[in-house]
């Protein structure tokens, strides 16, 4: 695929993220600074819009004064750090048994089909990363995708096919259940909880 | 049958308000000084006669776990770590209390944190729950504003904060000494054990580690007492229990039952029943992808709860129960799981780091029948050689699925073989 950014020269916290850095970092006790490492690579991956160049990862082996390959170890062991670039939207689809069981093949095919792409693919403008992920932990709300932050539940076909058009026109869809439940409930209602709170 | 009353997550579906007026209005923050105020003695002992055994999977008792904990506070400060690295498959209750009752949560880790003399609470929330995550630290933010926690927590003298730290997706992060690690910052890998985190934890000092949902019904038993809590389920299986239903039911959902229920009714009340009628079931995997799949004549009858699970060679674990109906291919299911178990394994120990490729590469080509009738047992004597023979319990967990496969499904797998060998001649 012709999709591709350069490797940026330099990376630095913007002033925003400085500020968050150094209350990410209070949150552990004193000399434990090494516990921010996570929290640091997210807020530099997110800074540079979903993935992490290895000048990156430097920066934060600099800030937390640690060895680089403490940090490039730590970065390569977490599937949610993306070591090349994403796009603006990451389609993550989830085909774990319980969503496989309920059709995320069918879901996989759309996403396929509405953006052009195969698994680990991205699109020629920028804008969609299809991935499949394990589990994402929405199991009675199957077959789920994840799009950035974002989860998309109860998916068909035709579902993630509308999801996908409305991003692609720069709309927010709606999150949650797809086919009109509330959240985990059974569908049609609960049957518990009928009470008032 | 449980009713409402006794229901002790009752904004479950996010009806009302996950903030701190809408969990006041429910029950949430009433009172806690007074029950601080009866001392840890009296709060350890409250948990361990209830009865509450750990909601993460193990089941071990959660009051007995915090007696581990040093009596006294020595050089090295104690901490409270909570489980929130939700991600076995089929497991998706943590993420409710989470997003919809995070005050229950955070008052627990007060009561608990009290009870184990720690001042720091860390909750370890899986990377991919972000907006869940979003809605915790609004409630530890709305609890420390109102002096529930902070400085002098609830008036009660004892300094306690809360923390949240955010995985990047790691399944192994979920086993206690992995996911200390990984808050420590580095890569999540299980560490040996002994010692156990209650001497030797989070930075070197005494940590007790606890699931989201065993922290959250704390509070709820500290105020109704264990009595009550151990009223519901059979003896040594007691409490109230979220159960994740999903798979090939009418109405995959989640609800919070009764433990001990039967499996048939709890899927028939609450999930609508099995996808074309009961008589439809093919299997269920009873308490999320790591324990064996249960045949439908034992679904017929066997309650959900530690014990009698056990005694069907199976478990209670999450209590995550994925239904399967006739139509499943189950070999391609469970091959599934190899795959995930592969995916997953952290790589340090070598039976598993190995074992688990090995497993799914066998699993993969028992899906088509390209094997030979007696590698199944050759794959369930590797399975053997992989359980207990790691550091955690991953190797066991990408073992006992493909046991539970073999011992119910031999003949599915079998005439695969055969009708792939007359296929071939």
């Amino acid at each position: 695929m012709s999709f591709h950014r350069e490797e940026p020269k330099d990376f630095a916290f913007s002033t925003e993220n400085l500020a968050k850095a150094k209350s990410i970092v209070a949150k552990y006790p004193e000399g434990k600074s090494r516990s921010a490492v996570m929290p640091l690579l997210d807020l530099a991956q997110r800074q540079i819009g979903g993935w992490l160049p290895r000048i990156a990862m430097d920066y934060v082996a600099q800030y937390l004064g640690l060895d680089p390959i403490k940090v490039y170890e730590v970065a390569n062991f977490y599937t949610m750090y993306n070591k090349k670039p994403v796009g603006e939207n990451h389609v993550q689809v989830c085909t774990n048994l319980p969503c496989w069981l309920r059709g995320s093949d069918q879901v996989v095919s759309a996403c396929k089909k509405t953006l052009g792409i195969g698994i680990g693919e991205t699109t020629q403008d920028g804008k969609f990363t299809l991935s499949e992920v394990e589990c994402a932990g929405a199991c009675v709300n199957a077959p789920v995708a994840a799009i950035n932050d974002d989860y998309f539940e109860d998916l068909d076909e035709a579902s993630i096919t509308r999801v996908l058009e409305a991003i692609k026109k720069g709309e927010k869809p709606k999150l949650g259940p797809q086919n009109g439940r509330m959240n985990s409930a059974p569908i049609g209602g609960p049957t518990t909880l009928k009470g008032e709170g | 049958m449980l009713t409402d009353k006794d229901r002790i997550f009752t904004n479950l579906y996010g009806q009302h308000d996950f903030g701190l007026k809408g969990a006041k209005s429910r029950g949430d923050w009433d009172a806690t000084k007074e029950i601080l105020a009866k001392g840890r003695d009296w709060i350890i002992n409250e948990i361990k006669t209830s009865g509450l055994r750990g909601r993460g999977g193990a089941g071990f008792s959660t009051g007995m776990k915090w007696s581990f904990m040093p009596k006294e506070v020595g050089s090295r400060p104690h901490f409270l770590v909570v489980n929130a690295d939700e991600g076995e498959p089929g497991t998706c209750k943590d993420r409710e209390i989470l997003r919809h009752d995070p005050h229950k949560l955070v008052e627990g880790c007060l009561i608990a944190g009290f009870a184990v003399q720690a001042h720091a609470a860390y909750i370890y929330v899986r990377g991919e729950f972000y907006n869940e995550a979003l809605h915790l630290q609004a409630a530890i933010d709305q609890a420390r504003e109102a002096g529930l926690i902070g400085k002098n927590a609830c008036g009660s003298g004892w300094d306690f904060e809360v923390y949240v730290h955010r995985g990047m997706g790691a399944y192994v992060c979920g086993e206690e000494s992995a996911l200390i690690e990984s808050l420590e910052g580095k890569k999540g890998q299980p560490r040996l054990k002994p010692p156990f985190p209650a001497g030797i934890g989070l930075y070197g000092c005494p940590t007790t580690v606890n699931n989201v949902e065993s922290i959250a019904v704390v509070p709820t038993i500290a105020r109704r007492g264990a009595a009550w809590f151990s009223s519901f389920g059979r003896p040594n299986n007691a409490g109230t229990k979220l159960f994740c239903i999903s798979g090939h039911v009418n109405k995959p959902c989640n609800v919070e039952e009764s433990m001990s229920i039967p499996l048939r009714e709890l899927i028939e009340k609450h999930a609508g029943g099995v996808r074309g009628g009961w008589d439809n079931l093919l299997g269920v995997i009873p308490g999320g992808s790591s324990v064996p799949v249960l045949t439908k004549d034992i679904c017929d009858n066997v309650l959900m709860d530690f014990d009698a699970l056990r005694e069907v060679r199976s478990g209670l674990g999450t209590a995550a129960v994925i239904v399967m109906d006739k139509s499943t291919d189950i070999v391609k299911a469970i091959a599934r799981l190899s795959y995930f178990y592969k995916h997953e394994s952290c790589g340090q120990c070598t039976p598993c780091r190995e074992g688990t490729g090995w497993m799914w590469r066998m699993m993969e080509r028992m899906v088509t029948g390209e094997a030979e009738l007696e590698e199944i047992d050759m794959l369930d004597e590797v399975t053997r050689q992989v359980e207990g023979h790691t550091i955690c319990a991953l190797g066991d967990a990408a073992a006992w699925p493909i046991q539970g496969l073999i011992r119910s499904f031999r003949p599915e797998m079998e005439r695969r073989i055969l009708a792939r060998r007359s296929a071939r001649l």
